[in-house]
């Protein structure tokens, strides 16, 4: 009985730490378990403005999907994003990086199109608007257009 | 002759002169020699913990007593580091009307420093002192030269169990020391100062990356070595360098929890800045 006890209390400890462990590392450092869910659609920019992978993708202000991967190509920044299943996405559809409040974090805000063709995975928006460069803004409304 | 005549004086004081660089000299190389001994002592212990007869009833009492045990002392110390971070974050934050980044500030101090170190002065504190203290009775009382000469390794007796159920048990201290922080932070932030719950969850799962939680686990492993292996080498070598006795025992207990207190917080400077 003895050692029964002692078990039963390691395998409480135990499942109790790895039950904390998994809350932080899925619920808050968006591990994947089970796979990858969803489709990925690329977008290119020409000013990603900081985007890092993580960072959320919203449709009209709700959490779509996440950015899977920002790289370089050409020059310009190109970046996967991974959308759930139950969100169709128009390939009209105008993809935008956007700032959370003046000096928050950067965030993908997908404008839905008008066309009738779904994009699919794998495929490519071609309608992106890049980054809006705050000193620049500043730096034209001072100086005046150049 | 009157100008020999400080001669002795001058002797005197070159000869303590040298007394006070042979002293210096001789606790350099004491100390030397014990960090050595405290080198072989991990790797002879490292060697007994891969090598296969591993005492899984030893090691299931003492991640009893290492990790069960601690788990009611972690969870009062993460809910009240929790909740003071709670209020100190939102009276500052709140300065510069950025309240809304509370939850991201609770969680990422929580994980990337508090978590990791606190939970490990606080093992050292109730775990680390006893297991010194019970090896250092062993040693004194001649029962690890008992062990011995039945034919048992002390090592694989004493110091692989401690060492590995430290190295199991802080990591899963440290995270239930993180959640139950975070939700003490929630506590305070949400239900007390009214802030919005969703505000508080939401921005933390924008900042907080797999990378910080990697970081503090990394950490609290580092800290779960350092603990055991401090306060076993203390306890296993009480009649060495402390002397033998009760008050070689008190001796050797406080050394251990001193010496891995201040490791610890030296280490993570030293991680935090090279590694992360």
């Amino acid at each position: 009985m003895k050692r029964f006890d002692i078990e039963l209390t390691v395998g409480i400890f135990i499942i109790a730490g790895i039950i904390c462990l998994g809350y932080l590392s899925i619920k808050l450092g968006r591990m994947e378990v089970l796979g990858n869910k969803g489709y990925d659609v690329i977008a290119i920019f020409t000013n990603s403005g900081g985007l890092k992978t993580g960072s959320s993708i919203k449709i009209a202000g709700v959490d779509v999907g996440r950015v899977k991967d920002v790289s370089l190509e050409d020059y310009r920044a190109r970046i996967t994003m991974n959308l759930s299943d139950d969100v169709k996405i128009q390939e009209d559809a105008i993809v935008s990086i956007k700032t959370k409040g003046l000096i928050g974090e950067k965030f993908i805000e997908i404008t839905p199109g008008g066309s009738d063709t779904l994009i699919r995975s794998g495929e490519r928006l071609r309608e992106t608007q890049p980054a809006i460069d705050l000193e620049q803004l500043l730096s034209t409304y001072i100086f005046g257009k150049i | 002759m009157t100008w020999l005549l400080p001669l002795p004086h001058l002797m005197i004081t070159l000869m303590s002169m040298m007394n006070f660089v042979r002293k210096l000299g001789e606790t350099s190389l004491k100390s030397v020699h014990k960090l050595g001994h405290m080198g072989i002592f991990m790797g002879k212990s490292l060697c007994c913990a891969l090598t296969p007869p591993l005492k899984i009833a030893l090691l299931i009492k003492q991640i009893q007593f290492i990790g069960f045990q601690s788990i009611s002392v972690i969870f009062l110390t993460g809910a009240f580091t929790g909740m003071v971070l709670g209020y100190q974050g939102y009276n500052t934050l709140s300065r510069f009307g950025s309240d809304a980044f509370l939850g991201p500030m609770v969680a990422l101090s929580l994980i990337k420093e508090m978590g990791p170190v606190i939970s490990a002065l606080m093992v050292t504190g109730r775990a680390g002192s006893s297991v010194t203290a019970q090896i250092g009775i062993m040693r004194i009382s001649e029962q690890i030269d008992a062990l011995r000469l039945m034919g048992l390794d002390p090592y694989r007796y004493l110091i692989v169990p401690n060492i590995l159920a430290c190295i199991i048990c802080v990591p899963l201290l440290t995270a239930i020391f993180d959640v139950v922080g975070i939700f003490g932070g929630y506590l305070v932030g949400v239900k007390l100062l009214g802030m919005v719950s969703g505000t508080y969850f939401g921005e933390m799962m924008d900042y907080v990356d797999m990378k910080d939680i990697t970081e503090g686990l990394w950490k609290s492993l580092n800290f779960g070595v350092i603990i055991s292996w401090v306060c076993c080498f203390k306890g296993f070598y009480t009649g060495v360098y402390t002397g033998f006795g009760a008050e070689g025992v008190s001796k050797a207990t406080t050394e251990a929890v001193v010496l891995s207190s201040v490791l610890i917080l030296v280490w993570d400077y030293f991680l935090t800045s090279t590694m992360f």
